[in-house]
C-alpha cells in the first residue's frame, strides 16, 4: 500500500482546475490515465527523469475510481487533500454545508485513535 | 537592535473573508460580531505602528509536497505571491504579493543556524492562508515587508511541541538581535481543537470546547509548562485530526514568553472551530509609555542577545 501515492494523486489533481472536473466526470479514466502517465512524475523535474516504481494496489485504484473517501480515509490517505478534493468537486451539487456535514456522517462509525496517516 | 513591537498568535479562519464581504442573503448572521472583533484585534496591530511583519504559519501542502518536506522553513525573496487556486476556488481568498524583508530573513537564517535551528529556506515562495488570512484580518493594506516562517504541524513525522516553543524563544531572540533600529511584529496562526476529513468535521462548535477552553488559558496566561505537561504529539489526536497547529500557538507562546499574560485575549465560538486572538506588548502598551517595565521586570528588549542566549542554555 502507497499512502504517498494516494496523497500524491490527491495534491495534483486537487491543485489543477482541469483535472478536478475530470476526475469528477470519469474518475475510472481518470486514475487510470493518471497511474499510467502521472504517478512517476517527479513533480520538480524534467518529465524524462521518471521515478520507476510507483504504482497502486488494487483496492487504492479502486476506492479512488469509487470516489469513496471513507475508505481512502481508512487507508491513511492525507484527510486534508481528501476532503479539499472532494468539496470542489461535489459541494456545487448541495445546500450551505450540507456536503461537508453529509461526508462527515459517513463516517461517524470511525473512532480514535484514527489510520495513521504518516507516509 | 530591534524592537518587538508587538507579539500575536491567531487562529486562521479561511472563511472569514467571505464572510466579512458578503452582504445581503449571502452575509451569515454571525458575521457582524465577528469583524467587530477582527477589527479590535487589528487595532491591537495598527497601535504598535510596526516596520516589518514576521509571519508564522503552515504551508497546507501547496508548495511544500511529500517529496521533499522541510520541518521549519524561512521564505527570503524580495516579494512573496500570496494565496492559490484551492483557496480561491473554495474560500473566495483573493490573490496578493507582499514584500519581503531579506535582510532579516538572512539573519533569521544565520542566526537560526548558530543557535541550532537548521532552518531550510525559500528563494520563490508562494505563500498560503496561514499567513494571507492574517494579513487579511490584521492588516488588510498589505503594505509592510515580512519575513514568512512555515512550520511542519501537517505531514508526519512531526517536531515535537517543545521544539515549536524552542523556536518561539529563539525566533524572539534572532529578531531582537537583528541590527536594525526597524519595529517588529511577531505574528503566528494556528488552530484550537479541530477536524478535517474526519467524522467531527464541521459540528456546531469546534469538535473539543473544553480541549478549547484550556487552550485559551494556556496561551493567555503564558502558561508554558502547563501546556507543555499535557500537550503531546499523541494527545493532539484526540481534540481533533488537525489539531496539530496548535503546535504554532505554542511557538508564539515561546515568543511572549513564560508567565506572560497577554494584553489582547479574545476568542470567538464558531461552527467547525473556535477562533481564537492574542496580543502581547513586551515593552509596554503603546501609548501608556514605551519601553516602560510591566510587572516589574526588566524590559527583555533592553538585555543583550549574548545574556539572551546564555540563560536559555541548551534548550533549544
Amino acid at each position: 500500500m502507497s499512502k504517498y501515492l494516494l496523497d500524491k494523486f490527491l495534491y495534483t489533481v486537487d491543485r489543477d482546475p482541469d483535472l478536478v472536473e475530470r476526475y469528477r466526470e470519469d474518475p475510472a479514466g481518470t486514475v487510470a490515465w493518471w497511474e499510467a502517465e502521472m504517478a512517476n512524475t517527479i513533480l520538480n523535474c524534467t518529465p524524462a527523469e521518471r521515478t520507476t516504481w510507483l504504482s497502486f494496489t488494487d483496492a487504492e485504484r479502486t476506492a479512488l475510481r469509487g470516489h469513496d473517501h471513507v475508505t481512502l480515509f481508512e487507508m491513511g490517505a492525507h484527510p486534508f487533500l481528501t476532503l479539499t478534493l472532494f468539496i470542489a468537486m461535489f459541494e456545487r451539487d448541495h445546500g450551505p454545508l450540507e456536503y461537508q456535514k453529509a461526508y462527515g456522517k459517513a463516517m461517524e462509525h470511525l473512532s480514535l485513535p484514527y489510520p495513521d496517516i504518516a507516509t | 537592535m530591534a524592537e518587538i513591537a508587538a507579539v500575536i498568535a491567531s487562529t486562521h479562519h479561511p472563511f472569514y473573508y467571505r464572510a466579512s464581504t458578503s452582504t445581503g442573503a449571502d452575509r451569515p448572521p454571525f458575521a457582524d460580531e465577528w469583524v467587530a472583533k477582527i477589527e479590535r484585534f487589528r487595532e491591537t496591530l495598527t497601535r504598535a505602528e510596526p516596520d516589518v511583519l514576521v509571519m508564522v504559519g503552515s504551508d497546507h501542502f501547496h508548495q511544500l509536497w511529500l517529496d521533499n518536506m522541510p520541518q521549519f522553513l524561512v521564505g527570503k525573496a524580495p516579494f512573496f505571491d500570496g494565496n492559490w487556486y484551492n483557496e480561491e476556488r473554495e474560500f473566495g481568498l483573493p490573490r496578493m504579493t507582499l514584500r519581503g524583508q531579506e535582510d532579516l530573513a538572512a539573519h533569521i537564517l544565520r542566526d537560526g543556524l548558530d543557535r541550532d535551528f537548521d532552518l531550510a529556506f525559500s528563494n520563490e515562495l508562494r505563500i498560503d492562508h496561514s499567513i494571507t488570512c492574517p494579513i487579511i484580518t490584521l492588516r488588510p493594506q498589505a503594505d509592510l515587508p515580512i519575513v514568512p516562517i512555515y512550520t511542519n504541524i501537517f505531514a508526519p513525522p512531526l517536531p515535537q511541541p517543545r521544539r515549536f516553543v524552542a523556536l518561539g524563544r529563539a525566533i524572539r531572540q534572532m529578531v531582537e538581535s537583528w541590527e536594525s533600529d526597524q519595529r517588529v511584529a511577531i505574528i503566528g496562526t494556528g488552530h484550537l481543537s479541530l477536524e478535517l476529513g474526519g467524522p467531527r468535521q464541521f459540528g456546531e462548535h469546534g469538535p473539543d470546547p473544553e480541549f478549547d477552553r484550556k487552550a485559551v488559558e494556556w496561551i493567555a496566561s503564558g502558561d508554558i509548562d502547563g501546556c507543555l505537561a499535557e500537550v503531546s504529539l499523541e494527545s493532539l489526536h484526540a481534540p481533533g485530526n488537525a489539531t496539530h497547529g496548535f503546535m504554532d500557538f505554542m511557538l508564539m507562546m515561546g515568543v511572549a514568553g513564560e508567565g506572560q499574560k497577554a494584553d489582547h485575549v479574545d476568542s470567538f465560538d464558531l461552527f467547525h472551530t473556535m477562533e481564537a486572538y492574542f496580543t502581547w506588548y513586551p515593552n509596554g502598551v503603546p501609548g501608556e509609555g514605551a519601553g516602560r517595565e510591566r510587572d516589574g521586570r526588566v524590559s527583555i528588549a533592553a538585555r543583550s542577545a549574548s545574556e539572551e542566549r546564555s540563560e536559555s542554555g541548551g534548550e533549544q
